[in-house]
């Protein structure tokens, strides 16, 4: 397997993990959120450094040149691969705008601490494939929220009991798969358990309780790093897409879409932003599994644009109601606030990335929401036109949200209610993204697809799947025979 | 290339640049805030329409001298996968029809514009009017040149986005920042059946292209190269988009709505260009139309039903304003039936007739009431409006239900109301009630902190 320059894997998952120690060992000094948002830049700039290295590679994957950690895992354990590389980086902006946007009156209720550690598991979870180590990362991740919801008192059984049969699932799942032969019917057994568990932590209807309950009960910068990177779309990408039938998958595809047009439409009726946001990341998370699974080239490009696209704005998103939040507390949608006045900028973001996130043109999400559709469209019309009705309800809901905390009767407040510096920084990192990815999207949508047709031959390769393939290719209606039905 | 093909294409360029410029320095100054004169602003506002404007009939003046009815403007593909014939290729087109309606946008742009500069002069959103106004802008110029359905869309998403934030402009007050969601709501449904009418039609002719669509000649002597069931399909959905843009029967409802937006912006959406943007996408496809009888039928009978609502809705409405917009969708219905019965180039020029006479009228409203006003106080009594005589021959109970039909808006957004609006909010409350139940059960306790929100924090004028 070709190497990188640099072992820019292991060093940008130990970065965070040893910056948390750093954080411990500060304390509660003032400089604390300093030091978090040093080590989470140093930790993108990793990332950027491995993507960049990758990409010169020009290789499908690769490892580490240097290994610190062979003694703990085998040299194979993390790998970058066109489909991870660009969820690193992406992954580790997530974190870094998150910490960013946080206030310094809010740091002792944000544990610094446990961000750090969840980065270190999101980047391992992510630079790792298929492996027991994928499934102990995976649950390990479920920890730092448990622990915040416990430190904040909160009622954690919502919460446990999804994440505890979601491991339980993934553990028997795997296990079960590493016992069975490779042609064995038993095989859909256990594909059955780890795809149930990688749709419940995407939140699959009716499996999505736990999402709205974290949003509800943790901090909105816990549960916005909690959901955004995608985990459960990585879960599937990693265990479920190689192996499952097509069939199945057009199952899960089904689920997928019930529950994009269900997130869509809840999101619409929320009387609260966090729930409204939870809803509309459902929705648009949701969109991104629909493209996973239909796995024809361009519905698996689209969903992997998507995916950055959906993880980039929905974060903007996020950290603009998070940062309303932090200054006036909870953000009813009952009635208007006002707010334009006085955070301009903010107001502008929040379009902005509200916008991206159901594809608008000139935004990064755009073109993947076009490919979505025309690969939805390809294997099955009615899909696609499902997909276009959860983004009209996801886009009536942003504009919805919009109007009801920027405009309306302006009020004056003691707070200051301006965009602080840091805060500035993180919405223009993100607004530059959001508009250079939209208006010059083709790099990105070649390197997806690239990814794409990766993942397309690994299914073919696949014994257990390469029937299907080939079954569900001939069933795909050829262009121009599509029919009025 | 030859000399005159690269003429030809930096003439395009120009085109569609400048808007595009124009709102790049206006977005860009927003998001740095960067703080611009009005009078920058406008300048740069003309600036870019004339940018426009200028190159287009310099287009017009060589088409007419070379005896060229067709330029196309490549631009490339914006993104294309080979191996799988995706492609979302940039072209715009100089045609018969997209030329007259590009200048008809650019001409009332700048007409508007030059009255906005005064009309909103020490506003504190101005800055905010102009931002989106260079999106409409934008929009339109893309709309109008869009040679493939998806610029099309693009140029249609951007007009819709413009005129729903227009329609809030004055977003102290609670009615336009409803209004606005109203027509926001209408357009993104509407959009999406064009959404889907896009890729369907990408999908049967494998590519976005109007060129591929329509098999031989330019506009309007082109032929669908689809079935006539595919036509319908496709067709169906146009109409969707169309009547949503165009406030035809039912989605009339948002079009009085608009109207809560400062006169300009009325001016040129719901008296000339937006408003007008449905049936210039009838026109575009209508080799599409002619490939099928029904959907021709469909057509002329929407277009038939939405002018004589209008009629009807404009004349016992009590606002100038919405008076004229109604007055704006019995002309617009009249256009339909037009594309509906092939009469395009009859069509073409209603459109522009009408819009100019729409702008100059919406313009005009403010200052008309108080001519009116200083009028009737110098006769001492009020201006005699003598009664449509045809109503006259229509039995009383007729009278009263086409007065009660109109008054009531055609009962439209009532029924949109009762008939979607109030179902969808019923079916997914219980479903939100179902999992507060469930969160309560497993938690036995109540779940939701998001209840004891408070409803106005801001007004706590405390820390959070």
């Amino acid at each position: 397997m070709p190497e990188l320059h640099f072992p820019w894997i292991e060093v940008s998952i130990l970065v965070p993990l040893f910056g948390a120690l750093w954080i411990h060992l500060l304390g509660n000094r003032e400089t604390v959120l300093q030091h978090a948002i040093a080590i989470c830049g140093v930790t993108l700039a990793l990332t950027v450094g491995e993507l960049v290295d990758f990409v010169s590679i020009g290789s499908f994957e690769a490892h580490d040149h240097w290994l610190f950690l062979d003694w703990l895992f085998q040299r194979d354990i993390f790998v970058v691969d066109e489909l991870s590389a660009f969820q690193l980086p992406l992954a580790a902006l997530i974190f870094l705008v998150t910490v960013m946007s946080t206030l310094r009156t809010k740091a002792p209720r944000f544990s610094l601490k446990l961000t750090l550690i969840s980065e270190t598991l999101v980047l391992a979870t992510f630079s790792c494939r298929s492996s027991w180590t994928l499934i102990g990362l995976l649950i390990a991740g479920t920890i730092p929220p448990y622990l915040e919801l416990r430190r904040r008192q909160r009622c954690t059984r919502i919460y446990v009991l999804h994440m505890a049969v979601f491991a339980m699932l993934l553990v028997v799942g795997f296990g079960w798969l590493n016992r069975v032969e490779a042609g064995s019917s038993q095989v859909l057994i256990a594909g059955a358990l780890l795809t149930a568990a990688a749709l419940l932590r995407s939140g699959i209807f009716p499996l999505h309780l736990w999402m709205t309950d974290l949003f509800e009960k943790a901090t909105f910068g816990t549960a916005i790093l909690f959901t955004t990177p995608l985990v459960g779309a990585y879960a599937v990408m990693r265990l479920v897409l190689p192996m499952a039938p097509s069939w199945a998958l057009q199952s899960i595809a089904v689920l997928s879409l019930v529950t994009a047009v269900y997130g869509g439409a809840m999101a619409l009726i929320q009387r609260e932003a966090r729930r409204m946001f939870c809803f509309l990341l459902l929705s648009q998370s949701s969109l991104v599994l629909v493209g996973l699974e239909l796995v024809t080239p361009i519905g698996l490009t689209g969903a992997l644009c998507l995916w950055l696209s959906v993880g980039l704005s929905l974060t903007g998103f996020g950290i603009t109601l998070r940062c309303i939040e932090a200054r006036i507390s909870r953000v009813s949608l009952a009635d208007f606030h006002g707010l334009c006045r006085q955070m301009p900028m903010l107001a502008g973001f929040f379009l902005l990335t509200g916008l991206a996130s159901i594809g608008f043109p000139a935004t990064v999400g755009f073109v993947g929401m076009e490919l979505l559709i025309e690969g939805a469209v390809e294997v099955y019309p009615l899909v696609g036109t499902m997909v276009v009705i959860a983004a009209a309800l996801s886009g009536i809901t942003v504009l919805f949200a919009y109007f009801r905390i920027f405009t309306g009767h302006h009020n004056r407040t003691l707070v200051p209610m301006h965009a602080r510096p840091a805060e500035r920084v993180a919405v223009l990192i993100v607004t530059l993204l959001i508009l250079g990815g939209g208006l010059v999207p083709q790099p990105g949508v070649a390197s997806r697809y690239h990814a794409a047709e990766a993942l397309t031959r690994q299914r073919q390769t696949n014994p257990m799947t390469a029937a299907h393939v080939a079954d569900a290719e001939r069933e795909i209606v050829p262009r121009g025979e599509v029919s009025v039905q | 290339m030859n000399y005159l093909d690269t003429i030809f294409q930096l003439l395009g360029t120009a085109v569609v640049a400048s808007p595009a410029i124009l709102l790049a320095i206006l977005g860009l100054s927003a998001l740095f805030n960067w703080s611009l004169s009005e009078s920058s602003i406008s300048r740069l506002t003309q600036a870019a329409v004339l940018f426009s404007l200028l190159p287009a009939i310099g287009i017009l003046v060589l088409m007419l001298a070379t005896g060229i009815r067709y330029v196309p403007i490549e631009l490339g593909n914006w993104v294309t996968i080979p191996e799988q014939d995706f492609h979302f290729h940039v072209k715009f087109v100089f045609d018969r029809l997209s030329i007259p309606f590009l200048m008809l946008s650019c001409v009332l742009c700048g007409v508007v514009g030059a009255f906005t500069r005064r009309y909103l002069h020490r506003e504190e959103g101005y800055r905010r009017f102009f931002l989106y106004y260079a999106v409409f802008f934008c929009g339109m110029v893309l709309s109008s040149l869009a040679g493939t359905i998806e610029a099309l869309f693009v140029g249609w998403e951007l007009v819709g986005l413009s005129s729903a934030l227009l329609v809030a402009y004055f977003h102290e007050r609670v009615n336009p920042v409803r209004n606005g969601q109203r027509v926001w709501s209408i357009y993104r449904l509407s959009d999406a059946a064009f959404l889907i009418a896009a890729i369907t039609m990408h999908h049967l002719s494998g590519e976005g292209d109007f060129g591929g669509l329509m098999s031989s000649g330019v506009w309007p002597e082109g032929t669908a190269a689809i079935s006539s069931s595919q036509a319908l399909l496709v067709g169906s959905l146009l109409l969707i988009a169309a009547a949503g843009k165009s406030a035809l029967f039912p989605f009339s409802g948002w079009l009085p709505r608009a109207m809560e937006g400062p006169t300009p912006s009325s001016a040129i959406f719901y008296g000339a260009l937006s408003v007008h943007l449905g049936a210039f996408l009838l026109l575009r496809l209508s080799p599409i139309l002619d490939a099928s009888l029904t959907l021709q039928l469909m057509v002329i009978a929407l277009g038939g039903v939405s002018a004589a609502c209008g009629a009807v809705m404009s004349r016992v409405q009590n606002d100038i304003k919405v008076s004229l917009a109604y007055a704006s969708l019995t002309q617009v219905g009249i256009i339909v039936v037009e594309i509906g019965l092939g009469l395009r180039y009859l069509a073409l020029i209603h459109i522009i007739g009408h819009a100019c006479m729409r702008t100059m009228q919406l313009l005009r409203a403010p200052t008309l009431l108080r001519d009116y006003n200083e009028l009737e106080n110098k006769i001492g009594m009020r201006l005699p409006h003598p009664p449509w005589a045809g109503a006259k021959s229509l039995p009383a109970s007729v009278q009263r239900w086409c007065y009660r039909f109109g008054f009531d808006r055609g009962f439209m957004d009532l029924a949109l109301d009762k008939w979607i609006v109030r179902p969808f909010l019923q079916t997914f409350g219980w479903f939100d009630r179902m999992e507060r139940r469930i969160t309560d059960a497993i938690s036995n306790e109540p779940s939701r902190e998001s209840d004891s929100a408070d409803l106005h924090p801001e007004d706590l004028k405390n820390v959070a």
